[in-house]
């Protein structure tokens, strides 16, 4: 059978890849991509929590559908936002979004 | 090595391999469909986990709405230079230290849990989604994070429209 570590250690390494995603890339849409990935893993490791530990209380699950209903829900408005300043500015590059900037 | 472990090995590395492809490659769109293939693969995952209803929702809003949202969003906002030249920006050094040491810490903390290698005790024959369902639906039990979830839909889908419309 497989042991819950190496669903632990395999939504590790998926969110470390996404905290690099979201940290190293210049395109606004591709770092909500590397915050999609950060979500999948959490969800990993929750269904993984369910199974191994409580399996008849469905608590992990209601969990993890409750963060598909955030990530659904903050890539929406992520994605608006992203559309509505590429409209203003013409660029998606997150370096050239700089009027806040002091 | 059984057959469930040679499965969740095949699917944990094309996981990771199409995540790290997703985070370096150059072009957009194909930053995109490699995000449907990591979703398929934690799909598969939810599948050994024995959590069918989480996989099929996992195809169904992430890979049917999510990433299509996101590939919406790459047909919506390119110029011409923004799909060929370096994607990755000049903090990638120290990104990429940060992530190494996120997984490195994250493991060492793991590892001193006790319950770290515990395998999976045999689930009784229960149906699983008829609980998902009773759990959602029952005020003893998630039905009011449930209904918050969907004014919380409800609130992103007016947000978004109202941010990104085209008030010609």
């Amino acid at each position: 059978m497989i042991p819950l570590s190496w669903y632990l250690l395999l939504s590790a390494a998926l969110f470390s890849v996404g905290l690099f995603g979201v940290m190293a890339r210049k395109n606004a849409v591709a770092i909500l991509l590397g915050v999609e990935l950060m979500l999948n893993a959490v969800n990993i490791n929750l269904v993984a929590f369910w199974r191994y530990g409580t399996p008849l209380n469905l608590g992990g699950q209601v969990f993890a559908i409750i963060v598909f209903a955030v990530a659904a829900a903050e890539v929406a408005v992520g994605l608006g936002l992203v559309i509505s300043v590429y409209r203003r500015r013409g660029t998606v590059i997150a370096d050239d979004i700089d009027l806040m900037k002091w | 090595m059984s057959f469930v472990q040679i499965v969740f090995l095949v699917t944990a590395l094309s996981i990771l391999i199409a995540a790290v492809r997703m985070v370096t490659t150059g072009s957009m769109v194909h930053a995109a469909l490699w995000l449907v293939a990591t979703l398929f693969g934690v799909a598969v995952l939810f599948v050994l986990l024995e959590a069918p209803f989480l996989a099929v929702v996992q195809v169904v809003i992430y890979i049917g709405a999510i990433a299509i949202m996101f590939i919406f969003a790459v047909m919506l906002t390119r110029r011409e230079m923004l799909d060929k030249g370096p994607q990755l920006n000049t903090k990638k050094g120290i990104a990429a230290a940060l992530g190494a040491v996120t997984f490195v810490g994250l493991a060492l903390m793991l590892t001193t849990w006790e319950g770290f290698d515990s395998y999976a005790r045999p689930m009784a024959n229960v149906d699983t989604v008829a609980r998902l369902g009773d759990a959602l639906l029952s005020p003893d039990a998630y039905l009011l994070p449930f209904e918050v979830a969907s004014v919380l839909l409800l609130a992103a889908l007016v947000g978004s429209v109202y941010v990104s419309i085209n008030k010609k």
